[in-house]
């Protein structure tokens, strides 16, 4: 998409900032909690973070401004994700409970930049009332869910729908693997700050993704069939909004 | 909404139930802790030098006001959904009824 001058701005001044705060600090979940993320990688994760909450930013205003219509389903998107990683769901993986993220729908219908600024919201929320995550591991998280794993959504949205995959199935794969891939940048994260001394980052990378990873297995199957079945909910009952913004296929 | 189109939506929420529910079934002496318990342990364990350097702003008084604030973003986020869907449906038959 063509940015006008100012917004060009905005985000060159955002990536400007993130690459002072990345040369600063040369780094050496559920959320990652708080303190468990040594200060350096605090700094970079949240520093990365900020050319996509500015470009998120943007979106914002631009659907706002020109797609009127579709507000209602951009704050029920946001509601969304609210709700979802709100619930804590028993796993039968590694038999312990973590919660869906919920950011995969916006991310597809509304594209993955929105959900940054989304996400940050549920995190900052989470983090300040819940104690739940953590202020100084926010940037790690956000980028987690509210990044890596809606544009993970996303691309793979635009790449089923190339291969002219049936759109609600397209959907629900996309959800559930955004959901997955959240939790496996977590353990990226958390494997890199936290190397282990007998096998290095790897080993370290290795137990965390049998933490979060595999408990996620279910709860990403769980999250992509229930933005499944919103989705068809939003086909039979939004269809003006889905053609606003471009999601209204084959009406049958 | 035709009647395939809702029978496929029950059975893909019982579907989700199930994945749910199957582990409370057959592990009942598990607690389910948080996952993100389970990784302060292996931090620990892997670094057991490691000191949390930063702790949360507040400190809740226990699990039942833990949880008051869990429902209440549920319940926040629920409201807004159900108002969509509440909004987008009544426009769907009004503009029907209109139409004939």
């Amino acid at each position: 998409m063509a940015f006008t001058r100012n917004e060009r701005r905005l985000l060159t001044a955002s990536a400007v900032l993130a690459l002072c705060f990345c040369l600063a600090a040369p780094a050496g979940a559920m959320h990652i909690m708080e303190g468990y993320l040594p200060v350096g990688h605090c700094v970079f994760w949240g520093a990365v973070c900020l050319p996509f909450l500015a470009w998120g930013l943007i979106s914002i205003k631009r659907i706002v401004a020109q797609h009127r219509k579709a507000v209602l389903l951009l704050a029920m998107m946001g509601a969304y994700a609210f709700v979802l990683s709100a619930l804590k769901i028993p796993s039968a993986f590694g038999m312990s409970s973590s919660h869906p993220t919920g950011t995969g729908l916006g991310a597809v219908m509304f594209g993955a930049p929105v959900m940054a600024v989304l996400g940050i919201i549920v995190l900052l929320f989470q983090a300040v009332l819940l104690a739940h995550g953590g202020l100084t591991t926010l940037g790690a998280n956000t980028f987690s869910m509210a990044i890596a794993g809606p544009f993970l959504s996303w691309g793979l949205y635009a790449l089923l729908k190339k291969c002219r995959v049936n759109q609600t199935v397209s959907v629900g794969l996309a959800c559930a693997l955004g959901d997955l891939f959240t939790y496996v940048i977590t353990s990226l994260q958390l494997g890199f700050s936290h190397p282990s001394a007998v096998g290095g980052v790897g080993a370290s990378i290795a137990e965390f993704m049998g933490i979060f990873a595999v408990t996620q297995i279910p709860l990403a199957a769980i999250e992509g069939i229930l933005s499944a079945v919103v989705f068809m909910l939003l086909q039979s009952f939004a269809k003006p909004e889905l053609r606003e913004i471009g999601m209204l296929q084959e009406v049958r | 909404m035709n009647k395939k189109t809702v029978i496929t939506i029950l059975v893909l929420l019982l579907i989700c139930v199930g994945i749910a529910v199957y582990p409370l079934m057959i592990n009942e002496d598990s607690d389910f802790g948080g996952a993100d318990g389970a990784a302060e342990e292996a931090i620990l364990e892997i670094d057991p030098d490691y000191e949390p350097w930063a702790s949360s702003p507040i400190e809740l008084p226990g699990g039942e006001t833990e949880s008051l604030l869990f429902c209440l973003q549920a319940a926040i986020g629920a409201i807004i959904i159900g108002f969509g869907f509440g909004y987008l449906v009544a426009r769907k038959r009004y503009n029907r009824q209109a139409a004939e």
